[in-house]
């Protein structure tokens, strides 16, 4: 093995263990607070402090006890799902919009202040607004992940129309391709890498998203899981809820990021 | 070979300047060019001939005069005059074959797809890149990047072949070999070319008349070379050759003699 991996390995070991020590200093610190130990047994099962044996949330997550007692994969899959909803719904809208932002200066003069102004408003201030318009808890949640994820998909395929180089856009004068041809032929390919950047920035925004808007219109998801926990006094679900949220962030990132490289063509050839 | 094939009239090109006057970049530029002349333009840079060539091409648009192709208007950019860009522009997504298929694709959508591939491939053969074919741009030199260039644009059978200093950006050895290869396909399929060019040499080689233009703002035709010498040429033999001599002396004297400019 060589040192590079060793050093991969072990050095983020070193931070865990370090993380666990303050980790357990605050359970020290705060009563009732979850201990490394405690929070590991109600993960993955064991036998508590006070000799009751406990099925971990992480080792059974497939349950279903009844429509408001479902396992912790249920309770993903059904945050997932809205978070994949609304991430759609953005990128069917905010491709064209930032393709059209990029393409006409006079769209871009219009929008531009709008997107700015949009852009860094708090899911949590849509969420009240999109609850009383759609009465509903999925299509609020959604609605949500839409509105706030939607700009840097705008942003970024708006910048990747800009990057064209005027020569490419001479080719297709020449050729004298029709505004749909230099669209497919010439703007999206070039504007791909950045079309994913702005997806791969989007995606993350609707995985925050999604906990927090859960976390007020109830029903299912991790969101509301979390929360649950917290009500009745599950303190170390939360702990269990945020890992969860944190590694299935980690693997999203990684897949968008997967897929942003096949269609990327730098990184294909040396452009 | 004395019909009009491709007249510029009275060409004046003018870019605005906020709050002064005009700046006139070339002005009163008449030319004829008869069907399957070479021609080359060279001067000092900044003297215009880039322009000159884009009004010709269409992507840019002269202020005032006419240009005219087998009696028409031109109006706009159009595959009947491809132009090979200095950086080749290629897209980088596509491979060499896909480059060239297309504009082949575009510019004749009436070929069956045995046609096509037919079409695309003789045009590979002809700048001899039949290994490099399923190559991306960004893999292959930057002499084959331009050779593909050429191939496409000889593709769509342009009726015109415009080339902005095509070899300007190549180290001079890559360059000397796609003038030959240039040469090759000249004594094999007449085309009309213009090539605008800094070099000397390049110009007397490669043309049959050397435009000079004088610097700009103002820019005009100073003075027309007939480059009388027969084909195919040889590049070591020219060397001695008298009339090639004259041809490069003249544009020697034209460019740093008469019309000298200082690095700036």
């Amino acid at each position: 093995m060589n040192k590079e991996l060793i050093k991969k390995i072990v050095l983020p070991f070193l931070v865990l263990l370090l993380i666990l020590q303050i980790w357990s200093s605050i359970a020290k610190a705060v009563h009732n607070f979850p201990t490394p130990s405690q929070t590991y047994v109600a993960a993955f099962g064991g036998t508590k402090a006070d000799g009751e044996v406990v099925v971990g949330v992480l080792a059974d997550p497939f349950y279903i006890n009844n429509q408001d007692d479902k396992g912790v994969f249920w309770q993903i899959i059904a945050s997932l799902k809205r978070v994949f909803a609304g991430f759609v719904l953005a990128i069917l809208v905010g491709v064209p919009i930032g393709l059209f932002v990029g393409m006409s200066k006079n769209a871009q003069y219009a929008l531009n202040p709008f997107i700015q102004i949009f852009k860094p408003v708090s899911p949590l201030a849509w969420l009240p607004l999109l609850l009383f318009i759609f009465q509903d808890i999925n299509m609020t949640a959604i609605s949500t992940i839409f509105i706030t994820s939607i700009w840097p998909i705008i942003i970024n395929t708006a910048l990747g129309v800009k990057s064209v180089s005027e020569d490419y856009m001479n080719v297709a004068k020449v050729l004298r391709f029709s505004p749909l041809e230099k669209i497919f032929q010439i703007i999206l390919p070039v504007s791909v890498p950045y079309i994913f950047t702005g997806m791969r920035l989007s995606l993350g925004i609707a995985w925050l998203v999604i906990v927090a808007a859960e976390m007020l219109t109830g029903g299912i998801g991790i969101g509301f899981w979390i929360w649950d926990a917290y009500n009745n006094l599950n303190y170390h679900n939360i702990i269990i809820g945020i890992i969860v949220v944190g590694l299935i962030g980690f693997i999203l990132d990684i897949f968008m990021g997967k897929i942003a490289d096949y269609f990327d063509y730098t990184k294909k050839g040396r452009a | 070979m004395s019909e009009k094939f491709l007249s510029l009239k009275n060409i004046e090109k003018r870019f605005p300047i906020f709050g002064k006057d005009d700046y006139v970049a070339v002005t009163n530029v008449n030319l004829e060019i008869k069907k399957n002349e070479i021609i080359a333009i060279i001067g000092h840079s900044g003297c215009g001939k880039s322009t000159l060539l884009n009004m010709i091409s269409g992507l840019d648009v002269q202020t005032s005069g006419e240009i005219l192709l087998e009696n028409q208007h031109v109006k706009g950019p159009g595959p009947e005059r491809a132009v090979v860009f200095q950086n080749h522009s290629l897209l980088p997504w596509l491979s060499v074959y896909q480059n060239i298929e297309m504009a082949v694709k575009k510019v004749m959508p009436s070929l069956t797809s045995a046609e096509l591939r037919q079409r695309v491939e003789k045009f590979i053969s002809m700048v001899n890149l039949e290994h490099a074919k399923d190559k991306l741009p960004g893999e292959i030199s930057g002499g084959m990047k331009q050779r593909v260039g050429i191939a496409r644009a000889l593709s769509i059978k342009p009726k015109v072949l415009l080339m902005d200093e095509p070899f300007g950006a190549l180290d001079s050895l890559t360059r000397a070999n796609l003038q030959e290869h240039l040469m090759r396909i000249q004594q094999n399929v007449q085309n009309t070319v213009i090539i605008i060019t800094h070099d000397i040499d390049e110009a007397v080689l490669l043309s049959d008349r050397v435009i000079m233009m004088t610097n700009g703002p103002h820019a005009t035709i100073g003075e027309i070379l007939e480059v009388n010498l027969p084909r195919p040429r040889n590049r070591v033999e020219l060397q001695s050759d008298p009339e090639y001599i004259r041809c490069r002396e003249s544009i020697l004297s034209f460019l740093y003699e008469k019309f000298a400019k200082d690095d700036e």
